[in-house]
């Protein structure tokens, strides 16, 4: 089954942004993220200015993809989670509720021991949360309650996005 | 069987964006990077971000190419298209596919040479076959056809071109994307129904 898209609202988007401050907080990391398995950003948390959170999105979303790709080949569900190690930043990719990517990226002030334990106290919490996003979204979809902001759209409000 | 295809695209009411994710799919060599290389150099800055690009040392496509672009907003929502590429190669079919995933709408670009229709054809049926896998309908998923390389001698009619690679009749447009011709009207185009898409279906 395809995973249909979904909605997120200004109250889940605070609960995400606080669990990923925590974590920051709780696993001395630079920098906490969340990434759609499609490859678009959700949320982070900590320092991301020196770094291009976009293209860093669709990247860890890619490496997530290729990497399931290849745990399929040997017969294996998933890899649980990816670790990169660099001569000054880490990183570390796990996949939530099997729908997004929780990307945690540190340095020496923290350890792979250490953000493991708080990805998986944070991934219970994170999984809940999605739990209930992705069912709302699913009732949001059947009650037709979300009130489209494409609703009243005309060809000519998109001619104008490209001038 | 598929099922009809679900929208794909992120909503977030909180940051007011929607994100779309465009694919460009073809054979090998017909100019899915050159579309992006064109449409990133006619970009001004603040509406693109990085033109990311997974290739080979020879400059081939190995996993795919990546073009954020924010054009605007509608009714307060920041529109931000995902463009990405697959790798053309036949033998990179395992990563054409997780490309695939989460595709909002696909702009097919095809070698109009008349030596490449086979591969053409071949491309065309391996995108409807991926496109099952992950429960998409071909037949209603956003397409818009770029007939490629017109520029070229040998090149099959674009009557042609339909009859065999265009039979749901999508929007097409031929194409010099070295050139740029053909290469934003197809963007536009892909743009515009893949929000009608979504206008439809939330």
């Amino acid at each position: 089954m395809s995973d249909p898209g979904w909605v997120l609202h200004d109250g889940d988007f605070k609960l995400i942004e606080a669990e990923l401050t925590k974590l920051a907080d709780l696993a001395n990391a630079k920098l906490t993220f969340l990434v759609d398995k499609d490859g678009h950003l959700i949320a982070s948390a900590g320092d991301s200015r020196s770094i291009d959170t976009t293209s860093l999105a669709s990247l860890t979303a890619g490496n997530i993809a290729a990497s399931g790709g290849i745990a399929k080949l040997m017969g294996e569900k998933e890899f649980t989670f990816l670790f990169h190690e660099g001569e000054r930043d880490h990183i570390h990719l796990s996949t939530i509720a099997q729908r997004v990517i929780l990307v945690v990226i540190f340095d020496q002030r923290s350890s792979l021991g250490l953000v493991r334990l708080r990805v998986r106290k944070s991934g219970e919490a994170l999984t809940k949360i999605f739990s209930a996003i992705l069912s709302n979204s699913e009732k949001d979809r059947q009650e037709q309650e979300t009130r489209s902001p494409f609703a009243a759209i005309t060809e000519a409000d998109i001619d104008r996005l490209f001038g | 069987m598929p099922c009809p295809h679900t929208f794909m695209s992120f909503i977030n009411y909180s940051g007011k964006e929607i994100n779309c994710k465009i694919v460009y799919y073809g054979p090998g060599l017909c100019g899915k990077t050159t579309n992006l290389s064109y449409i990133y150099k006619r970009t001004s800055p603040e509406s693109k971000g990085k033109l990311i690009s997974l290739a080979t040392e020879t400059e081939r496509t190995l996993f795919f190419d990546f073009l954020p672009l924010s054009l605007g907003a509608i009714n307060g929502f920041k529109i931000r298209f995902h463009l990405y590429t697959v790798p053309g190669q036949v033998f990179y079919d395992a990563s054409r596919k997780l490309i695939l995933r989460g595709a909002d709408g696909v702009v097919f670009v095809s070698d109009s040479q008349e030596a490449r229709m086979e591969a053409n054809m071949e491309s065309i049926e391996n995108l409807m076959k991926n496109l099952t896998e992950h429960n998409i309908d071909f037949d209603t998923i956003p397409l818009v056809m770029q007939y490629n390389k017109r520029d070229l001698p040998n090149v099959t009619p674009t009557s042609e071109l339909n009859s065999v690679l265009n039979p749901r009749k999508a929007p097409y447009f031929e194409g010099v994307a070295s050139t740029g011709k053909g290469v934003f009207d197809a963007l536009k185009e892909i743009a515009k129904l893949v929000i009608l898409d979504l206008k439809k279906r939330t």
